[in-house]
Order: structure tokens, then C-alpha cells, then sequence
């Protein structure tokens, strides 16, 4: 939690103009001020102690009603600027984030929890307002202002411009103390605070079991708990906050004080004149409200300060492959040498050892038990993935690339790809996308691009659903909302693999294709993948039923890597132990 | 959210007030809060005054001593007002955080009164939404609008008193000044920014949504290439949003302005009354400063009203989206005078019953069941048959037609909790909860001893995992411990079943999750744990059953078939179907284990030598 992170800076270039609007309005805000207490001391002096009536002073009057109407103005401009500041800004973070998360992949930070991403480029990044709109301005007013007004002071009353030019700097001197004293301790605190809106997951996920045990009523408890405990540690930090904005009240208003009693003492002995004292009187408060205000926008902005920190994390993770190197057209051989696949947060490799070349016009089917880095061989051929150890080698055309080298988006426009669990967006992240546009995303058109229907209809067919969806009566308009439009299970994984056949591909990916299938279903799928393969394409395919295998040249098994049990191997154990018990004669051991 | 019907009772209340009513134990604190505040505030009025007035005062020329007491005062009142202040924001503070914590516990109590069935269709990052996030910002309906605007007002009383004490007409004309900036000010501001507000929660919800749809489906659109349409797609609701922000910045300048303006003439006004009334003698001379500079911070004191209106309109969607909760009628409706179940299992029996979730359009019909003590039974039929709505109705989680009694009491009639003292219940994802393993399978019985624990545990077949974890049975898992795989994770729950020694269990789809070798061991290891037991086990997966003693096959919501493994094999069908695809998938699983690890080898493949 930086007060001037340069990272948030760099996204404040592109709203400069309406930063610096807000500064010029509280500049001149800052004046009009200034000139307002000149104004207001004039027309009480004249009047108390020069004896003028109503008609001398009008004049003053309505130059001070004039003031106010300014400032009225320049309020109102001033919330447009700071909401404009902070727009173009929070909008390009937003961007930025969606961008890259979409680059990363779905191997990247973001993608991993999808809700709490969520949550943090909207919420998250809104909370930014407060940095942008008012934080930012009001550090540049915190430095102009005081000056001016000390200045102005100058011209007035020495010794009052003295106490003012003493106290002041201790302000941002605490303020740093303050904040450098508290800082380890509000960081912990905020941990504690995500730790205890964690529970409250737990407790809304897990309360049909709770239901169930006859639990749920005596929660009431572990709330209230977790309720007190959520109050003491927030009071603990916003102690520490309000602690420090008294000690900063004080010090402005004792300063303040200090400043009046002093001037109204020397003008009762006649040291200084009435216009001067009263002058003075109303300036002073005005060279310290700036530089409180930068405190208490930095505590509102801490929210947003926090966020942006999770925002870079995300931001500032490097997109895994990228190179410029561009594959000839035609068939595409792939050569995998003892790939190995490890991510930093976990112990156990995603993907141990894998080896295999695929050649066009064969199928490749890959087996093994959950865990074993069936799907991370896909993530990693896709380019979402790196490869710890090993590489991977392309062919075609009578050139040989490494994959890291290849330009990924032209790659993957030659990949056909069916992933384990599909999900069908339509490109314009609507709620219900039509089957056309669900299935036309595979067929890669640009934005607003209409996919030919005959197009879609292949893709259809190929897949082997084409018939059922001739049958419906809303064909390819069929609206695919959070229930699937009416289609089951099966049929929704027909159509997942349709996308991936909306456009011709040399390699085609495809993730237990036949999950969830019923064995009509299944045998149209089969023949789809045989189908691939005889019109030239490298078809890696994940299989899990035999029906698949049938079709395969060659078979890639892939299992967890290290000491790893799987429950039937224990048991297997465990009965190979019980025999042997037995065949020693007795349970001596 | 948008897009969610939530079915109510039709009885509407008014959910801001009924947000303060759930708040309002704290109410003395919140006074007491209001009241330092208005302390505070009232001694930043007055240092301006008395400075004001010492000024004035010393331009006499009077004796040093006679200041000396106005000195004193104006010292006081700059420390009182940041003393006060700072107690005003603890005190405030802490008794908004116990409502919140009084709040959320009214919002839980309905979550439970619904849960599973009558919230099924909030989704549980909305429920989560409404117990966390609409809870928080019911912090602001005391910090940021009452507490405020209680203040102001009271300051604004007392200011305009000793005003009218000094001059009559000049603490008249404040006072109806301060009417505008306490009431007509933030009005305006509310109305302004209401229309916005408005539009700005769906907007937002379309943002958000478009947003998580993005990041769920971001291997496919990666993959397809699709990102940058996407991410334009991201831009153009965020524009919305931001237009929208606009018009409420708009609203918020609007209602700064009018503050100043409203400041102005008070100032203004006042010295155009005083001023003749000094000329005129009516009015010490001394006087004349405090009257013009106390409604200047008067309404400095007034100026973050018009945040406060606004703050009341964005809480609204919060407060409307708690009340929701309280008018979703319950699934299930408790009995008013429940009878007793009997303490011995004496059987299940399911005459005629029906269900439905949707009004309408019935999930069960016409389901006749009998399962007698010490009996294995299966309920199996494909997807969307109507096996989990039959659990959640013996589970008393939602409510049917027709009858089912257990042991001989008519289910409807009994208080759901005593019901379920009877039932087991393991479903196929069932929750694991951020704590150890020990206190997750202690929620079957509280008061269950260690070695009780360690028992259950090792039933379940956990031993030789919990050996190589750091701690044993006391290792935190979940968000904040060790990862557990969906054996495990279902077999911790096995445990804290066993715990609860219940003699009716229900297995709902126990190994729905699990790849094939993982759902065998686990589905042996019930057949093991449980095998003293009367079991109802739903499911789609037919391994094992031959031992069952009777099966039961679900069709679109009817029973269609039932008898033993054999005559159901016989009798061909879904059952026969199913089975023989499961033969296969057991084939596929003696092929595996005798290929070698990690390196391609050939296949004859389309030669279809197998």
C-alpha cells in the first residue's frame, strides 16, 4: 500500500487533462477562499469598529454573495472532474485486466478463481474512485494551497505566519510515523478480515450439510463468534485510523487556536490591527484543511489500494508463450520429448513424464487415472501452459518449430479443441447465446461477423447432431440459456464439439469427447474423431471409455507422478497384507 | 442480481426500515454516538464563534484579563471537537459493527429456515453476496446517514438558538436555510441520483455478469480467438456503468453547489440583518462577527448531507435484496404442534407421494416405496428422473403430496430436525469445512470423544491417508489447509456419518465426482461401513448393486421399473443399457494398468484387433 504507487500513476497518464482540471478547480477554489475571508473581515470591520451603516458595506455584500455563487460552481465542476479522473482510468485497468486474464489463459491466476476475480475487477477496481477522484488532487492542492495561504498570511502578521509554518509540516511528519508505525499491523488485520469473510463461504456452502446433521440452528453461535471476532479485529485497525486522524485534528485546530488567542491577545495590547487579526482568524484554518484532507482520502482510498495490489499481481504475471514464428499450412506432425509440467504452489508435478509423436492422419489416444496431466498435455500443446522441463516440437510444411517460438494466437487458429468442461459463450458474452453463435465461435469470425450457416450445419454434422437439431423447432436460433436450451447433457457436448469443428484444423484436442454420452451419442462421436484422422488431421484425443480407443494408433498413458497411492492400490495393499496375515497363520505382527 | 425470480410471499415490507428495525438493539449506543458527534461538531461552530468573538472583543482595547476566559474557552473547544470526534467514531463504530453482527444473524436465520431447497436457485455467490457484501454496507445506514444527519440537525438547533437569542431575525433566516440543507438538498440529491441508481444495479449486474462469463470461459475464448471480442464487449457495459457514475457525480455536485449557495445566503442574509442592527444599536457591535461567522461553519457541518442522501439510495438495492430473504416463502412449512418420531427405526414407506419444485410441474409422481430396517435399497434412473428430489424429500427439505411416513409417523407432521435425528445423508459433493478433519467429522456428534473420531475415521478407511498428513486427524483442510481429492473428501464425510450412528442412511449419488477407480473403492467401502445399516442409495452408476435387495428405476419423475439385479438385466431397457456400458468402462480399466507410464506405445486401432 504505496501512497504514490507509480503503477496506478501510469494509469492515471490517460485521464491527466481531467486531473489536472481538478486541481486548477481547487486552486482557484483555494483563492476564491482567500478572498471570501478578505471580504467577510472587511465588512464586520468597517462596520464594528469604523461605524459604517448597510449602504458601505452592500457593495461587499453582494461581492461576497458573487464568491459563494464561484465557489457553488466550481464545487459542481469539481465532482464532474474528479468522477471523469478516475473513469477513464478504473475503465482501463478493467481492460486491462479482462485482457490479460484472457491471455493467460486457464492456466494463468485469474482465471483459477473465477468469482474472486470477479469481484475484484468490479467491485475491486471501483473501489479505486477514491484514489483517482480524490486522493490524487488533493496530494498536488496539500502542496499549493498551504503555500498560498502562508503567503497570504505573510503579507499580514508575521508571528502568525510563524506558528502556521512550524506546525504545519508536523502534519505530514505524523502522518508518515503514524503510518509507517501502523503499517504491518493494518496489513495483518486486512488478512484476518479476508479470513473471516472466507468462513462466511464456508458456512452459506456448507449449510445443507449442516441441515442435514441437525447443526444449522446452533450456527447462530459460530456467527455470532465469527461476528464479534470481525468487530474486534476491524475496531482494532480503525483505532489505529482514528488515533491517528485525532492526533492530526489536534494539532490542526490547537494550532488554529493558537494562532487566534495569540492574535486577539496582541490586538486588545494594540500590537496588531482588527482587519489584520480577524483576517488572520479566518485564513488559518484553511492552510491546514488540505493537507488532513490528503489523510483522510488516503484512508478512503485504501480499499482501492488494496485491490490494485491484487490487480498488478494479475496484471504483471508474464503470458507464458509468445514468439513470432509462423508454421507453413499443411499437415502438422507433433513431437513431445519428456515433457514435464510443475506449477510453483504445488508439490506434486501436474504432469510427470510424457513422450509421444503424433502424426497426421492418426489418432492418438492419452489414458490413465485423475491427476496423471491428461488435460495439462492439451494446455500445454494450446500454449495456456509452460513446460518445466522437455519441449515440444511442430512440423509441417518441411519446417520444424519449437512450440515456445510460434506466434500462439495463428497456432491455435489450427487447433480444433474440445476441452474437458466445455462451456458455450457466444464472443459477446451475452446471457443466452444463440446456437449459432455459440457454435460460430469456433469458426473464429471477427466482431459482428456473421458465421455462414452452412458452415455451422458441417460442424454440426460432424459432430453428429446435426439431425437432432433440424429436428427442433428453433434450429439454430435455439437459445442456450443457464439451463442448456432444452438440450441434455450429451447433446451439449455435441455441440461443444461442433464448435471445435467449425473450422477445418490439422490438429484437433479433444478432452473425454464421449463424457456423459449415451452409447447412440457415443458411436457418432467415434466415427467423427475416425473421420478427422482419414482427412489428414494429428487427433489427440483423452479417452476414457474403450469405444474410443478402437480407433487409436497409438496409446499415451499418463499417472501421477511420486508416492501417490490410488485408493485401489491401498486396497489392493491391504489385501495382499490380510493373505499374507493369514498364510503365516495369525495376527502375531 | 438480475434474472433471478425470487418467488415471494406477496407481503411487501419496507426494506430500509426493516434493515434499522434488525439493527436497532444498538440503538442507545448509536444515540450516544450521535450525541458525541454533536458535541463535536457543535464545539467546531463554536471555536469560530468564540475566536470570533474574542477578536472582537480584543479590538476594544479591554483589559488583557477579561479575554482570559474567552482564551480558555476557544483552547477548549479545539481540543474538545477532535476529543469528541474521536469518540463519536469509536462508539459509533462499535455499535454499527454489533448491528451488523445482530443483522447477519437475522439474514443467516433465513438462510437456514430455506436452505437447501428454497434458496436453490439464488446460487451460492448470491447468497454469499447478500450474508457478506449487503450486510457490510448496511454499515453505512448508521455511519454514513444517520449518525450525520442526526448531528447536523442538532447542531443546526442549537446554533439557530443562540442565534435567535442574538438576533431574532437573523437566527430565523438561518433556521429556514438550514431546513433546505438538512432536508431539501439531500431530497434533491436522492431524487437525482435514484433514477441512476436505478439503472446503475442492473448495469452493473450485466458488467459482472459478462465479466464472470468471461473469465469461465477463458480457455474457450483464448482458444477461439475470441478475446478481444470479448474484452470490447467488457468496454461497452463498462461505458454504461460510467455514464451512469456520471449522472450520480452529476447529483453530487448539484447538491455540493446548492450547500454553498445555501452557505452564501446565510452569510449574506445575516450581515444584511445584523449590519442595520448594529447602525441601530439593537445589536452589540462585539456581536456582530459571531453572528455572521457562526452560519458559515453552521453549514460546513451540513456539507456531507448530500453524500448521505446518496449513500441512502445506493443502500437500497442491498436493503431490498435482504429483505427478499424474509418474503421467499419456506419449502417446507413446520408443523405448529409436531408429533414425536419413534425412537427405534421401524421403516420407510412412500404411498402415492409426489413433489415439484417448480409449481406445476412435478418432479415425482405417484412413487410407492417400502424399505424395512436392515434393507439395501437402490433408487437408480438417468439424469433428471427425479432420484435427487426424492432425497431432498426424505430429507424433509422439501415438502410432497401423498404420504411418507417413517417409522409409522407421517412426515409433514414431525418438526424437520426430530425427522432427521433418524437420517443419514451423504450427497454426492458433500461440504468439507475449513477447519481439521477431526472437527469435520465431529459435526455427526458434538460430544463424540477422540477415539470415537479415530474409530469413524478409520471405518471410512481414512487411516493410511491421515498417516502421511502432518498432523493426522487434526490437519486444517479446505481454503486455508491441505488440499483433499473427492475420495477423500467424500470419505471424511463417510466419517462424520458414521459418527452420527444414524439407522437410516441415504447415499446420493455418493461417487457422482469421482473417475471410476476412485467411485469403486469408495462405493466398496460403504458396502463395508454400512453394511448393518438400512441404506436407500441413489445413483446412475449400477456397480455393486447385485447385492441390493431391491431396485428401484426412476423414469421422468415415475418409478418404472423394480425388482432385483437379475430382473431388471432381464428385462433390458435403461438398466440394461447402462449396465453393459459400465462392463466396458470395467474393461478399460484392466487395460490401463498394464500399459507403461509416460511413453506412447502402438495400437492396432482401426484394425479393431482387440
Amino acid at each position: 500500500m504505496r501512497p504514490l504507487d507509480p503503477r496506478l500513476l501510469r494509469y492515471a497518464q490517460s485521464t491527466r487533462a481531467f486531473l489536472i482540471v481538478a486541481v486548477v478547480v481547487g486552486a482557484v477554489t483555494a483563492v476564491i477562499v482567500i478572498v471570501q475571508a478578505r471580504l467577510l473581515s472587511d465588512a464586520i470591520v468597517r462596520v464594528t469598529s469604523q461605524g459604517a451603516g448597510w449602504a458601505e458595506v452592500r457593495d461587499t455584500v453582494v461581492a461576497l454573495a458573487a464568491v459563494f455563487v464561484a465557489r457553488a460552481l466550481l464545487a459542481w465542476l469539481a465532482e464532474g472532474a474528479a468522477v471523469r479522473a478516475s473513469a477513464r482510468a478504473k475503465q482501463q485497468l478493467r481492460e486491462g485486466v479482462v485482457e490479460h486474464v484472457l491471455a493467460l489463459g486457464p492456466a494463468g491466476p485469474g482465471a483459477q478463481a473465477p468469482g474472486e476475480t470477479a469481484t475484484l475487477i468490479t467491485r475491486g477496481i471501483d473501489a479505486l474512485d477514491g484514489y483517482y477522484a480524490r486522493y490524487l488532487p488533493q496530494l498536488v492542492l496539500a502542496v499549493i494551497v498551504p503555500i498560498a495561504v502562508l503567503l497570504t498570511v505573510l503579507g499580514q502578521d508575521l508571528l502568525s505566519t510563524i506558528i502556521i509554518a512550524v506546525t504545519l509540516p508536523l502534519i505530514p511528519v505524523f502522518m508518515i510515523l503514524i503510518g509507517l508505525y501502523t503499517r504491518s499491523r493494518v496489513d495483518r488485520q486486512w488478512h484476518t478480515l479476508s479470513v473471516l469473510s472466507g468462513h462466511f463461504l464456508d458456512l452459506v456452502s456448507g449449510l445443507p450439510t449442516l441441515k442435514a446433521f441437525g447443526r444449522a440452528k446452533s450456527q447462530v453461535d459460530a456467527i455470532r463468534a465469527i461476528g464479534s471476532r470481525y468487530r474486534s479485529t476491524t475496531m482494532g485497525v480503525l483505532r489505529v485510523s482514528f488515533l491517528s486522524s485525532l492526533a492530526l485534528e489536534l494539532l490542526a485546530t490547537l494550532s488554529v487556536a493558537l494562532v487566534a488567542v495569540s492574535v486577539g491577545l496582541r490586538l486588545a495590547e494594540g500590537q496588531i490591527e482588527y482587519p489584520v487579526a480577524l483576517y488572520v482568524l479566518l485564513l488559518a484554518p484553511e492552510a491546514y484543511l488540505p493537507l488532513r484532507l490528503v489523510g483522510q482520502h488516503f484512508h478512503a482510498a485504501a480499499e482501492g489500494l488494496g485491490a490494485a495490489e491484487r490487480v498488478f499481481t494479475i496484471l504483471e504475471t508474464p503470458v507464458p508463450v509468445g514468439g513470432q514464428y509462423t508454421l507453413p499450412a499443411g499437415p502438422v506432425e507433433i513431437e513431445v520429448q519428456d515433457l514435464r509440467v510443475e506449477y510453483p504452489d504445488r508439490t506434486r508435478p501436474a504432469l510427470d513424464r510424457a513422450t509421444v509423436v503424433a502424426r497426421p492422419g492418426t489418432v492418438t489416444a492419452v489414458v490413465g487415472g485423475s491427476g496423471g496431466g491428461k488435460s495439462t498435455l492439451l494446455n500445454v500443446l494450446l500454449g495456456f501452459v509452460s513446460p518445466s522441463e522437455g519441449r515440444i516440437v511442430v512440423r509441417a510444411g518441411g519446417e520444424e518449430a519449437d512450440l515456445a517460438s510460434l506466434d500462439i494466437a495463428h497456432w491455435r487458429d489450427r487447433i480444433a479443441w474440445l476441452p474437458q468442461r466445455a462451456h458455450l459463450p457466444g464472443a459477446d458474452l451475452g446471457e443466452t447465446p444463440s446456437l449459432a453463435q455459440a457454435v460460430g465461435l469456433g469458426a473464429r469470425g471477427a466482431v459482428g461477423e456473421a458465421v455462414p450457416e452452412e458452415r455451422i450445419w458441417t460442424a454440426l454434422d460432424a459432430a453428429g447432431i446435426g439431425d437432432e437439431v433440424r429436428g427442433r423447432a428453433d434450429g439454430l436460433a435455439a437459445a442456450l440459456d443457464a439451463d442448456g436450451g432444452g438440450f441434455s447433457v450429451g447433446q451439449l457436448r455435441r455441440l461443444s464439439l461442433a464448435r471445435a469443428l467449425a473450422q477445418p484444423a490439422d490438429v484437433v484436442l479433444l478432452d473425454e469427447p464421449t463424457a456423459a454420452l449415451d452409447p447412440a451419442s457415443e458411436n457418432a462421436v467415434v466415427s467423427a474423431v475416425r473421420e478427422l484422422a482419414a482427412r489428414g488431421a494429428t487427433v489427440i484425443v483423452v479417452a476414457h471409455r474403450p469405444a474410443l480407443i478402437d480407433v487409436a494408433d497409438q496409446i499415451l498413458r499418463l499417472e501421477p507422478a511420486g508416492p501417490e497411492h490410488s485408493p485401489l492400490e491401498e486396497e489392493i495393499a491391504e489385501e495382499a497384507a490380510t493373505s499374507v496375515r493369514r498364510s503365516v497363520g495369525g495376527d502375531g505382527w | 442480481m438480475s434474472g433471478i425470480e425470487v418467488p415471494t410471499t406477496g407481503r411487501r415490507s419496507r426494506p430500509m426500515a426493516a434493515l434499522w428495525r434488525s439493527m436497532s438493539d444498538q440503538r442507545w449506543e448509536l444515540a450516544a454516538a450521535g450525541l458525541l458527534g454533536a458535541f463535536a461538531s457543535a464545539s467546531a461552530v463554536a471555536l469560530l464563534g468564540a475566536s470570533a468573538w474574542l477578536i472582537s472583543r480584543a479590538s476594544e482595547m479591554p483589559p488583557v484579563l477579561t479575554l482570559t476566559v474567552a482564551a480558555v474557552t476557544v483552547r477548549f473547544l479545539a481540543l474538545s471537537r477532535a476529543v469528541f470526534r474521536y469518540a463519536e467514531r469509536l462508539v459509533g463504530h462499535d455499535a454499527a459493527f454489533r448491528g451488523l453482527t445482530q443483522l447477519r444473524i437475522g439474514v443467516y436465520r433465513q438462510l437456514e429456515r430455506l436452505a437447501p431447497s428454497g434458496i436453490a436457485h439464488f446460487g451460492r455467490g448470491d447468497l454469499l453476496a447478500r450474508l457478506v457484501a449487503d450486510v457490510d454496507a448496511a454499515l453505512d445506514l448508521p455511519l454514513r446517514i444517520i449518525l450525520p444527519w442526526a448531528q447536523a440537525v442538532l447542531v443546526a438547533l442549537a446554533t439557530v438558538l443562540f442565534l435567535v437569542w442574538l438576533s431574532p431575525t437573523a437566527g430565523l433566516v438561518v433556521g429556514v436555510l438550514s431546513v433546505v440543507a438538512l432536508a431539501l438538498t439531500p431530497w434533491l440529491v436522492g431524487l437525482t441520483a435514484r433514477r441512476a441508481e436505478a439503472r446503475m444495479a442492473p448495469a452493473r449486474g450485466r458488467l459482472t455478469a459478462a465479466v464472470v462469463r468471461a473469465l469461465d470461459a477463458t480457455p474457450e475464448l483464448s482458444a477461439f480467438g475470441a478475446a478481444g471480442r470479448a474484452t470490447a464487449r467488457v468496454r461497452t457495459l463498462d461505458d454504461e456503468v460510467t455514464s451512469l457514475n456520471e449522472r450520480q457525480a452529476f447529483a453530487l455536485g448539484v447538491g455540493g453547489g446548492l450547500g454553498i449557495l445555501v452557505q452564501g445566503a446565510a452569510v449574506s442574509a445575516a450581515l444584511a440583518i445584523a449590519v442595520p442592527q448594529v447602525t441601530a444599536g439593537t445589536l452589540e457591535p462585539v456581536w456582530l462577527a459571531v453572528v455572521v461567522l457562526l452560519p458559515l461553519a453552521l453549514f460546513d457541518v451540513m456539507a456531507t448531507l448530500p453524500a448521505s442522501a446518496l449513500a441512502l439510495q445506493q443502500l437500497r438495492g442491498s436493503a431490498r435484496r435482504i429483505a427478499e430473504l424474509a418474503e421467499v416463502p419456506a419449502p417446507v412449512a413446520e408443523p405448529a404442534a409436531p408429533s414425536a418420531v419413534d425412537d427405534t427405526f421401524r421403516g420407510l414407506r412412500l404411498e402415492g407421494m409426489g413433489a415439484e419444485w417448480v409449481a406445476g410441474t412435478p418432479a415425482l409422481r405417484r412413487v410407492h416405496l417400502d424399505v424395512r430396517p436392515g434393507q439395501w435399497v437402490a433408487v437408480v434412473g438417468p439424469s433428471g428422473s427425479g432420484k435427487s428430489t426424492l432425497a431432498a424429500v426424505l430429507m424433509g427439505f422439501l415438502s410432497y403430496t401423498g404420504s411418507v411416513t417413517l417409522s409409522g409417523t407421517q412426515v409433514r407432521d414431525a418438526d424437520g430436525d426430530d425427522a432427521r435425528r433418524h437420517l443419514g445423508l451423504l450427497s454426492q459433493q458433500a461440504h468439507i469445512f475449513d477447519t481439521s478433519i477431526a472437527d469435520n467429522v465431529r459435526i455427526g456428534r458434538p460430544d463424540a470423544t477422540d477415539d470415537e473420531v479415530a474409530a469413524a475415521l478409520h471405518a471410512a478407511q481414512l487411516t493410511p491417508w491421515l498417516a502421511s498428513l502432518p498432523d493426522g486427524a487434526a490437519t486444517t483442510v479446505g481454503s486455508f489447509g491441505v488440499a483433499v481429492s473427492g475420495g477423500e473428501r467424500q470419505r471424511i464425510a463417510l466419517a462424520r456419518l458414521l459418527l452420527a450412528d444414524r439407522p437410516f442412511v441415504i447415499l446420493d449419488e455418493p461417487s457422482e465426482h469421482l473417475d471410476g477407480a476412485t467411485a469403486d473403492a469408495l462405493m466398496d467401502t460403504l458396502a463395508e461401513a454400512l453394511a448393518d445399516r438400512t441404506v436407500l442409495l441413489i445413483t446412475h452408476r449400477l456397480r455393486g448393486l447385485q447385492a441390493a435387495d431391491l431396485i428401484v428405476e426412476l423414469g421422468a419423475g415415475e418409478v418404472v421399473a423394480r425388482g432385483r439385479h437379475e430382473e431388471l438385466l432381464a428385462a433390458g431397457g435403461w438398466y440394461a443399457e447402462q449396465w453393459y456400458a459400465e462392463v466396458d468402462r470395467e474393461d478399460m480399466a484392466e487395460l490401463v494398468p498394464r500399459l507403461p507410464v509416460g511413453r506412447a506405445v502402438p495400437w492396432p486401432g482401426r484394425s479393431g484387433a482387440r
